[in-house]
């Protein structure tokens, strides 16, 4: 039997109140109410989760590895953007 | 077999709580046979997943018949020493796996049963049940979200898809009596507080059901008649099979632990 395409989805769990959706992997769903499902069943089996978004993977838009000189490279040089010139305070967290 | 069966004194107390543990156990086993063997692995996930909340439901409920029972009997006791006709498990619940969507049918109608069931549960006078029901309502919610969007899916798909999953409703239809069924025995624990009387809970699980099904362009068959058995002990020929392979360590090796 021919195993039948079924879409690709990436998968974000929110582990904390007040962190961010982090990305954990991809799964295989016809659909987004399985997807979910599927997301809750595979990853969130160990207590990880609070919230789960799923995004079908054909809607994201990845930058290309080949440019990754002229993406990325000219920002390496401006050690000034780094935060390091000042201490954060501990109390803060996350920030 | 080198070990005998265990004996069981069936108060109306123990008897309620291990027809609710066989039923754990017994469904638990059917969907761990499928593990290795989904259509996809998200799903054999999803149904181990299945397996192990109602795996946990039948050692709690386990745990819980041998105290009340009082005597020298335990939960692996329960599990491994009892013979078919021991079993106080629904028949629906021995039935063979069968295609996928026999598998979610079975869960299906069991779950849409279950999720009332603990619902109610969770006001029982007896506290542990309670306890019990509190946990478990929430684990039989989602068993029926998740059949319930198979069904859909499977009666509104394929050619034959639906036609699978009309031929598992049509066989299975006639094990749904089961869970509606109150016995003497019952009957007193419902007087009590510590039990609920499904049967008043028939009307609202065929209201669950009908919805779903009706959603899946399915139909559920018109036939009455219902199989009963089960919850004395008078089991199809399928349990027999099941314990054979579920017992077969402890019943060669007795008392082996990992």
């Amino acid at each position: 039997m021919v195993t039948p395409n079924t879409q690709l989805w990436e998968v974000f769990i929110r582990s904390r109140n007040g962190l961010a959706h982090k990305h954990v992997g991809s799964l295989h769903a016809s659909d987004a109410t399985l997807a979910l499902q599927a997301a809750r069943d595979i990853y969130t089996r160990r207590g990880e989760g609070l919230s789960i978004w799923v995004v079908p993977s054909n809607a994201i838009t990845a930058s290309d590895p080949a440019e990754k000189g002229m993406m990325f490279e000219p920002a390496e040089s401006k050690i000034y953007r780094h935060p390091t010139f000042y201490e954060v305070p501990e109390e803060v967290g996350h920030m | 077999m080198a070990v005998s069966n265990i004996q069981v004194s069936e108060t109306p107390l123990v008897l309620y709580t291990l027809r609710r543990a066989d039923d754990a156990l017994v469904l638990g086993h059917r969907l761990s046979e499928w593990c290795g063997h989904g259509p996809m692995l998200e799903e054999d996930m999803a149904l181990a997943n299945m397996g192990l909340d109602l795996l946990g439901q039948a050692r709690e409920l386990y745990s819980y018949a041998a105290k009340a029972e009082g005597g020298d009997n335990n939960e692996d006791g329960f599990a491994y020493l009892r013979d078919v006709r021991q079993y106080r498990n629904l028949l629906l619940l021995e039935q063979p796996n069968g295609d996928f969507a026999g598998t979610m049918v079975r869960q299906f109608f069991y779950s849409a049963f279950a999720d009332l069931y603990w619902r109610a549960m969770i006001k029982s006078r007896d506290e542990t049940l309670a306890a019990i029901a509190a946990k478990s309502e929430k684990e039989s919610a989602y068993h029926l979200r998740h059949s319930s969007e198979w069904i859909i899916r499977l009666g509104d798909g394929t050619e034959e898809s639906h036609a699978r999953t009309q031929a598992a409703i049509d066989h299975l239809w006639a094990f749904t009596g089961e869970m509606f069924a109150v016995d003497e025995a019952e009957r007193g624990l419902i007087d009590k507080g510590i039990a609920i009387d499904t049967v008043a809970l028939r009307p609202l699980w065929l209201k669950t059901v009908s919805g779903v099904v009706a959603e899946a362009t399915l139909a559920l068959p018109t036939n009455e008649w219902m199989q009963q058995g089960g919850r004395s002990g008078r089991h199809s020929e399928h349990l027999g099979h099941l314990l054979s392979e579920l017992q077969y360590m402890q019943r060669t090796f007795p008392g082996l632990t990992w």
